[in-house]
């Protein structure tokens, strides 16, 4: 097959993507769009495998085939709860596949360019005067004839290097390098996003001695090694280089609370995008660059969705942790007022609209299952259940959409904060089940709370709100919240799932 | 000790400060009670009922006067009361300090403690023993069943056989807590219901009894409620034209108005004027609450009820708490005794006056041979102050186009900016860089233009769906893996390989999992 074919197969891949990102907008739309993006990218492989310069594509095959099976177990086994974890070891997946081919890369253009330096040597003119030997040339010296077949069977990537100029191969190892280097920290970055989501890391942010001067110290490294691969096209500057980057994803990850996890998992998604875009340039595939891109900026996108709903600028979440409080906070007073499920029970009965607010909490306790068992016989006898979900609950982006969805609770009574909040006034029950800081009244209230000026759902302003929670504890940021002292608010303690199993026969 | 209760000698009075639960109440508290005879018979409660919880009837007042250490009634005590009293007496009332100056200094001669349940101070801890508040609630209810009497018409809209009937349209004016009854009576008796008051933060409170607030085309400072106590303050008189225009304007309409505006410590402000009157439909019922200090309604004549030339009704009744003499009685006497249980923390039926104490200190108005009225303000504030709410101001059609062409600007300044940048530094980028990099370069900076113009619209609850998503695809990397494994060494060979596994893994992993988180999302 021809270039010309591979590039028409790479074009309608690239639309296909961008139909299959688009799609999302709505619930019916998606599913069709999910198809889009397998459509692209099995039109792609094939064209790829199939087409010119590529080699070993029987392996290929048997190994995509073994990837596809490990894919399809973890797909199909995955918990919902466990999404976070897998969506960020999967990033780190796509950033490690672009360390790799980077380095290929490399290998390649030293390989070609020690074929070319011997040629010319043999042929007695400087390298920079190397001309393409052509196929019905004849060679007397056995070795040069040696090079010249090997250097005409190059491989597509190759021989791509081998017509290029030098001012080419350096701007390609500028693109290499920030392949590897935006790689490298999306590997690492990703590791430890998934321990710390999977509670394998400590969730609490932590950073060496010497905090961000380390990571600072790592990206001039970095700089510097740039510097020095650009002038020799030396191995080892790229090795120094690709450990430094993998020492910042570690860190700059490990600095992060568990709480910002959303925009860490988001923004790790868009650097896979941008690793992948920058190999594409090295290698010259535009269907590279398309696709790195369209991931690029809707990781990007994400991002600042997230900081917007969180108030924060994203530097400084990136940076890790709180600003610290600007003075002294609020006191709380009044007491936690307890209640039993009996409580509750009445007050359910009695309501005619309810409110649920679902957190991180309640993934933890699994206890998604029994929620929407609540709403259906909530909604049996004619009530007004909705759903309020601030867009950072839980550890990712739309994570209680997908827990509620996978609890079969319809998605057209699951509503965005912007969507509800004027409504928490005319409700008479709020459920708050294992959400804290996105219900926190002192975002409003104090001027001093470290979380001041985030949006939040406003559910003390219904009648009565119900507060599933462990404990009397602060929760994940550790900032007081006034909302369980409210005089309209009693707490419900217990583990979510236990606490509405008991909850659930008493409706009736 | 003893707690007495006499019968109210006041005319027309039919509420009892003791009901026989409220005495089985206090008897746990460790007092005595005792009552004079008949004192509950107007209220529904005989001598027998009193006897059976416990209560000694005596057959005189003056008997009574003797027996007991404290006393508790309704009304503020008489000139012939005053002199019953004893040193170290204890009188529970209503009794009006600041305008009752004289009878003040008699009790206190007497030597008598004083404690006015008016003065009750208006926060939380207190609202129990509120008697005001219990009093105006039954006044506000009373209010609409008096006009509902005196209506012709029903309260609710009816489409019958005979014929459709209109609902009755009720206007209720000062939405304190007699108002806020009203409103509630009203509504639940099925008419439509609006309502006034010059403090816009009750607004809330009236919308959620079903009303609907009267809003005036004014903007004013009103003094913050809280400040008050809760009451209202006296308006500006531009702020009382405004309300009065308005006033005009709906009184056609209207077929009840209640009029239950008071400022404390004034007479009653005019709010319905004799042409607004004049200007309503034959038929129509107007209760003034406020009749006792002068009416809000200048027609009012006090305690009677008369219609006008035009054949509408004024109500200037005052009594609306002893109409409903056993519902009244149970409520005072309900607020006494919880008084009684701030009075005694030891629950052994020894009073401990305790001036500290915010709502004791408020309520008393003679102790210990002193005048100790009136109390400093108390140390709460009745209801927390509300931050200063800058409510989005209604924006007139000039405004509005004004502000949309702004926005436009600015949108179309940042746009234009950001399009100059983005274009130098493209042009900068194109100057040092060679063609073939420029090709690519073309296609990368309009794949992210593509990228940010599709990603916003994605739906915020398919966010996890495009984070699997956008890893799956994110694994096109193989591509470079694809091309590059077949060419070179065993290095090359080996590291593309195990790239080309890991996103075999991915695009297999993402879009399956994807395809299972979108599956799941099902309408109702």
């Amino acid at each position: 097959m021809e270039y010309g074919f591979t590039t028409a197969a790479y074009v309608v891949a690239a639309i296909l993507f961008i139909l299959s990102l688009g799609g999302l907008s709505g619930q019916e739309s998606a599913k069709r769009a999910v198809w889009y993006g397998m459509a692209g990218m099995a039109l792609a492989v094939s064209a790829t495998l199939f087409g010119p310069g590529a080699g070993l594509w029987f392996l290929s095959l048997i190994l995509i085939a073994g990837g596809g099976v490990i894919g399809y177990q973890l797909a199909t086994k995955v918990q919902m709860t466990q999404m976070p974890e897998l969506v960020a070891a999967m990033h780190s997946l796509v950033g490690l596949a672009a360390v790799l081919v980077g380095f290929i890369a490399h290998f390649e253009i030293v390989r070609v360019a020690a074929l070319i330096a011997e040629f010319s040597a043999l042929g007695g003119f400087p390298p920079e005067a190397f001309v393409w030997p052509a196929a019905g040339m004849v060679f007397e010296n056995p070795r040069a004839a040696e090079l010249a077949t090997q250097l005409r069977n190059l491989g597509s990537f190759a021989s791509l290097i081998a017509q290029k100029t030098v001012v080419e191969i350096n701007i390609l190892r500028v693109e290499l390098f920030l392949g590897i280097f935006i790689g490298a920290i999306t590997f690492t970055g990703s590791v430890i996003a998934y321990g710390k989501l999977a509670g394998k890391v400590n969730t609490a942010a932590a950073k060496l001695p010497g905090g961000h001067m380390l990571n600072a110290g790592a990206a001039a490294v970095s700089v510097l090694c740039l510097i020095w691969y650009f002038n020799t096209g030396g191995f080892f500057p790229l090795f120094l280089m690709t450990l430094a980057a993998l020492f910042i994803g570690y860190h700059l990850i490990m600095g992060i609370g568990g709480a910002d996890m959303p925009v860490v998992v988001s923004m790790l998604n868009s650097y896979s995008g941008w690793a992948a875009a920058a190999i594409g340039f090295s290698l010259g595939n535009d269907l590279l660059i398309v696709v790195g891109a369209l991931v690029g900026s809707s990781g990007a996108i994400l991002s600042y969705i997230m900081c917007k709903a969180m108030n924060r600028s994203f530097v400084s979440v990136i940076l890790g942790g709180f600003g610290g409080p600007q003075g002294e906070q609020m006191a709380v007073e009044g007491e936690q007022i307890a209640i039993d499920s009996d409580g509750v029970a009445t007050a359910l009965n009695e309501a005619d609209s309810i409110i649920i607010i679902p957190g991180y909490g309640m993934a933890v306790a699994q206890a998604q299952s029994a929620v929407a068992e609540l709403t259906r016989k909530l909604r049996a006898k004619g009530k007004n259940v909705r759903f309020a979900i601030h867009p950072v609950a839980g550890r990712l982006p739309g994570h209680m959409n997908v827990l509620l969805a996978e609890a079969k609770v319809p998605y057209d009574i699951v509503m965005e904060m912007d969507e509800i909040n004027d409504d928490f006034p005319s409700t008479d029950v709020a459920i708050v089940i294992g959400s804290n800081d996105i219900v926190n009244p002192a975002a409003q209230d104090d001027p001093n709370s470290p979380i001041a000026g985030m949006p939040v759902l406003e559910c003390w302003k219904a009648k009565q709100v119900f507060v599933s929670k462990r404990g009397q504890g602060t929760g994940y940021s550790g900032i007081e919240n006034p909302l369980f002292y409210k005089e309209n608010t009693r707490m419900f303690y217990g583990d979510a799932k236990k606490s509405l199993d008991e909850l659930l026969p008493k409706i009736d | 000790m003893k707690i007495g209760t006499p019968k109210e000698i006041f005319a027309g009075e039919d509420r009892v400060a003791m009901t026989p639960a409220s005495a089985k109440d206090l008897q746990k508290l460790g007092y005595d009670c005792v009552i004079e005879t008949g004192a509950g018979v107007a209220a529904g409660f005989t001598d027998q009922s009193y006897k059976e919880a416990g209560v000694e009837v005596v057959k005189t007042a003056a008997a009574l006067y003797k027996a007991a250490d404290i006393i508790a009634k309704v009304r503020p005590p008489e000139d012939v009361e005053v002199k019953r009293l004893r040193e170290g007496q204890t009188l529970i009332s209503f009794f009006y300090p600041a305008q009752n100056k004289d009878l003040m200094e008699a009790a206190n001669a007497k030597g008598a403690t004083v404690i006015a349940m008016d003065m009750v101070p208006r926060i939380s801890r207190a609202q129990k023993m509120d008697a005001l508040s219990s009093m105006a609630n039954i006044a506000g209810y009373r209010a609409v069943i008096e006009a509902g009497n005196n209506f012709g018409r029903f309260f609710t809209g009816q489409i019958t056989a005979a014929g459709k009937v209109p609902p009755a349209k009720v206007l209720v004016v000062g939405a304190g807590v007699a108002g806020l009854a009203a409103i509630g009576t009203a509504t639940s008796l099925g008419a439509i219901t609006y309502a006034f008051d010059v403090r816009p933060e009750v607004a809330e409170q009236v919308e959620s009894m079903g009303a609907q607030f009267v809003f005036l085309d004014f903007e004013e400072e009103q003094q913050d409620g809280a400040k008050t106590g809760g009451y209202a303050s006296v308006s500006s008189p531009e702020f009382a034209a405004a309300q009065l225009a308005k006033f005009r304007e709906i009184a056609p309409d209207m077929d009840i108005v209640i009029t239950t505006a008071l400022i404390p410590g004034r007479d009653a402000p005019e709010l319905w004027t004799p042409d607004m009157v004049a200007s309503m439909k034959p038929g129509s019922v107007i209760i003034d609450l406020a009749a006792e200090r002068g009416g809000n309604c200048k027609l009012t004549v006090k305690d009677e009820r008369i219609v006008t030339d035009n054949g509408v009704i004024i109500i200037g009744y005052t009594d609306y708490p002893s109409r409903m003499a056993a519902q009244a009685s149970t409520l005072y006497a309900t607020n006494i005794r919880h008084m009684m249980t701030d009075l005694t923390p030891g629950k052994d039926g020894v009073p401990v006056h305790n001036m500290e104490d915010d709502v004791i200190r408020g309520a008393t108005a003679t102790h210990a041979g002193a005048i100790t009225f009136p109390p400093p303000p108390p140390k709460i504030n009745a209801i927390a102050q509300v931050a200063k709410k800058n409510q989005p101001k209604e924006l007139t059609a000039d405004e509005k186009r004004a502000k949309e062409t702004a926005d436009f600007k600015t949108q179309t300044r940042n746009q234009v900016t950001l399009l100059v940048v983005g274009a130098v530094l493209l042009l900068g980028v194109g100057l040092v860089a060679p063609a073939s990099f420029m090709q690519h370069f073309i296609v990368f900076v309009l794949a992210v233009f593509v990228g940010f113009q599709v990603i916003w619209g994605v739906a915020h609850s398919l966010h996890t769906p495009l984070m699997a998503v956008t890893n799956a695809i994110s694994s096109i990397i193989i591509l470079g893996a694809l091309t590059q494994i077949g060419s070179g060494s065993w290095l090359v060979v080996f590291l593309a390989a195990l790239a080309v596994f890991m996103t075999g893994i991915n695009i297999f992993g993402g879009f399956l999992v994807t395809r299972r988180m979108l599956a799941m999302f099902q309408k109702s």
